[in-house]
């Protein structure tokens, strides 16, 4: 069975430690829900796995299936199937959702067999389609400049586009939620489950239960201070919806630099 | 009739102690023209050629952008009767053929080529090689010729006046539409010769056109340099509309220099393309002058250097009426040890009020050692106007390149991404798909150099 490790995991940015050992097993088909108050590293925790180089591992691993993925770039951690739903997804002005997306396909798949011919044009286009069509999606967004312009929803709904289009193993949805009204989470959600299946497994970052009604975890941890302090099942999210994080704070103390 | 505010002083004081020699041109190399105008205008451009100095990095607008390796005396200038070229496929490839065209214009070394519709002849459209004209539509060309840039403005100006054969006359009658792009290819080769072209855009009032001029030459032998030197005259009627898209891959031993203008009347509009990946150095001017109340310049630029590529372009909106409108955006990538010089001028003349002016200029620099000058000005004699500028100077953004790994798109493809990008709106803007994807390629090209 395919897993995600990350083991005893510590990270600094400029020099602040911010994770602070941090334990988590994730096997392919099971969605896992983190939880927890702003500033105790969820977002850290999203950027580190994908590779993004502001943040330092000071201690413990990160393993797909056994291996470490410590010294890859971001790139090849996405080739090894790797994915991050961006909380703050960035614009790139002048490219297309299409072009940037085909340019994506095609990199992964001439990864995976060298002797692989790019996607043709059509093929791609009958992909897009059909995604796009999960995700309610209007056909217009593929000509788009990524993210230039768009509303808060339609930023997460293009995040969710990629993570269907590219089909990957492990699925970071860093507060995917955040923004986005009632209708536009229950769109994503089951655009989510409807990718999620057997092949892939889900770490779902968020504040609150409600998306989590829709892609019912298997598991919800609660973070606190750079590490995972409470592990359960549904239950443990509707606890936190109804008393918030206060107990969790006077449980395991207030972090010295919050 | 306007004149450049920028002028380079005329005659004396200029000269500096180790200025360049002369070219070797004499009076003998002045085409035979019979009109006598016309040959009075190549006469008086060749005086003032004589009489005026070469501009030193003491003029203002040469300040950045050093001629004096410039190897004056070693130039002639290309003999067709020499040798027939066939035309080399980087020039002219096929796929661009594909994209409809009303006409089109193949000028420079080897073989010259010029077509139209026949349909827009009648209509007393004229797009002619330039001596052609000059012997074809004289009356015409002598109301117009000189016009809009003078030949006394500078050393070069006069130089190309004087023994530019090559080049392209359009002139477009009162009310006459040109439907699909006209296509103007201008391509040079061989070592130490000259490249002289003088280009005239004439839409009469309520006149429509859509011109490509392309500029080109294979990279050839560094050391042995090419010279071009051209002028380009644009006049847009009331309510007439041009779309001009220049663009210039010369090989990288081509020393270039032009002198551009364009004059738009009231109401007219006019869409400027002016893109450059090629030469070793290039001084380009390139005013709008906006002379009646409703006119319109838009000027959309880019440029992408690598090695030791030096260009400089020296823009000037003038807002001589009232209620005119000028945007301007040149976006410029720089590798290796490059170096771009914008400066640019927006101009709001006494009583030009209700003036809408923007300028803007966006470097990404790619390298430690490229370096790009930017230069904005504003010069504002008017009141009620409203105009602003911008320019930037920077690396590419480092989140966007983690955005597009964190998809798996290798480091190199990411960056070409996003440059290519950064380009695309004024790509978008190449009416001839073949066109804009040679330039793309070209672009890929210079980034899989490294």
């Amino acid at each position: 069975m395919s897993k995600l490790e990350i083991k005893n995991l510590h990270v600094s940015l400029e020099d602040t430690h911010i994770i602070k050992g941090f334990n988590l097993s994730v096997k392919r088909g099971e969605v896992h829900a983190i939880m927890g108050p702003n500033a105790t590293g969820k977002s850290t925790l999203a950027y580190t796995i994908m590779g993004h180089p502001k943040y330092e591992v000071s201690g413990g691993d990160i393993q797909v299936d056994g291996n470490s993925i410590l010294e890859m770039a971001p790139d090849e951690r996405s080739r090894a199937g790797i994915f991050l739903a961006f909380q703050y997804p960035v614009s790139i002005p002048g490219v297309t959702v299409a072009n940037f997306l085909r340019t994506a396909v095609n990199a992964k798949r001439r990864y995976s067999d060298p002797s692989q011919k790019d996607i043709s044009i059509l093929e791609f286009r009958k992909l897009l389609k059909s995604k796009m069509d999960l995700l309610e999606m209007d056909y217009s967004f593929g000509g788009r400049y990524l993210n230039e312009g768009f509303s808060g929803g339609e930023k997460k709904r293009t995040e969710v586009l990629q993570l269907a289009v590219l089909e990957p193993s492990f699925a970071i949805l860093d507060e995917t939620d955040s923004g986005l009204d009632i209708d536009a989470i229950r769109i994503v959600s089951e655009g989510v489950n409807a990718l999620k299946g057997p092949n892939m497994g889900v770490v779902v970052i968020t504040h609150y239960q409600r998306i989590l009604n829709y892609l019912q975890p298997d598991y919800v941890h609660v973070m606190y201070d750079g590490r995972i302090v409470e592990s359960g099942g549904e239950e443990l999210a509707v606890q936190l919806e109804e008393h918030g994080y206060d107990w969790v704070r006077e449980k395991y103390g207030h972090p010295e630099a919050a | 009739m306007s004149s450049s505010r920028k002028s380079i002083k005329i005659g004396k004081a200029t000269r500096s102690r180790k200025g360049l020699s002369g070219f070797s041109f004499t009076d003998k190399s002045l085409p035979e023209v019979e009109d006598s105008s016309l040959r009075d205008y190549r006469q008086s451009a060749w005086e003032a050629y004589q009489s005026l100095s070469f501009p030193t990095k003491l003029d203002e607008p040469w300040r950045r952008t050093d001629i004096s390796q410039l190897k004056t005396e070693s130039f002639s200038l290309f003999k067709k009767s020499e040798k027939e070229q066939q035309l080399p496929r980087h020039v002219y490839d096929p796929k661009t053929a594909d994209d409809l065209r009303s006409g089109q214009i193949i000028a420079g070394a080897g073989v010259n080529d010029c077509s139209i519709n026949r349909a827009l002849e009648d209509k007393g459209v004229i797009f002619e090689d330039f001596h052609t004209a000059e012997i074809v539509h004289p009356r015409i060309l002598q109301e117009v010729l000189g016009q809009i840039v003078s030949p006394g403005e500078d050393k070069f100006t006069a130089l190309a006046a004087a023994l530019a054969t090559d080049g392209v006359f359009l002139y477009v009658p009162k009310n006459v539409t040109i439907e699909d792009p006209l296509h103007s290819i201008y391509w040079g080769m061989g070592e130490s010769k000259a490249f002289i072209n003088h280009l005239v855009i004439w839409l009469e009032e309520g006149a429509q056109a859509t011109i490509v001029h392309e500029s080109t030459s294979p990279n050839g032998v560094l050391n042995e340099q090419l010279f071009h030197n051209g002028i380009v005259e644009i006049h847009v009627g009331n309510n007439a509309h041009l779309n001009l898209v220049e663009l210039q891959s010369w090989g990288k031993n081509v020393w270039s220099f032009t002198r551009e203008r364009a004059q738009v009347m009231a109401d007219g509009k006019l869409d400027w393309v002016f893109g450059a990946m090629g030469s070793h150095l290039s001084k380009n001017f390139l005013d709008i002058d906006l002379v009646e109340p409703g006119a319109q310049g838009r000027m959309s630029g880019f440029y992408f250097t690598d090695d030791d590529q030096h260009l400089d372009l020296d823009t000037q909106q003038n807002h001589l009426a009232a209620h005119t409108t000028s945007d301007l955006l040149f976006r410029g990538a720089l590798m290796d040890a490059s170096r771009s010089v914008w400066q640019g001028m927006v101009y709001v003349a006494p009583g030009a009020v209700g003036t809408d002016g923007y300028q803007a200029n966006r470097n990404l620099i790619l390298s430690k050692a490229a370096r790009a000058d930017s230069i904005p000005g504003l010069e504002i004699l008017a009141d009620d106007v409203r105009c602003s500028h911008g320019a930037t100077v920077g690396k590419i953004d480092e989140d966007e390149i983690f955005y597009l790994l964190s998809r798996g798109i290798p480091q190199k493809e990411a960056e070409q991404l996003i440059i290519l990008g950064f380009f695309n709106p004024i790509m978008e803007r190449i009416p001839f798909t073949g066109v804009r994807q040679k330039f793309i390629d070209a672009i890929i090209e210079k980034m899989n150099a490294r």
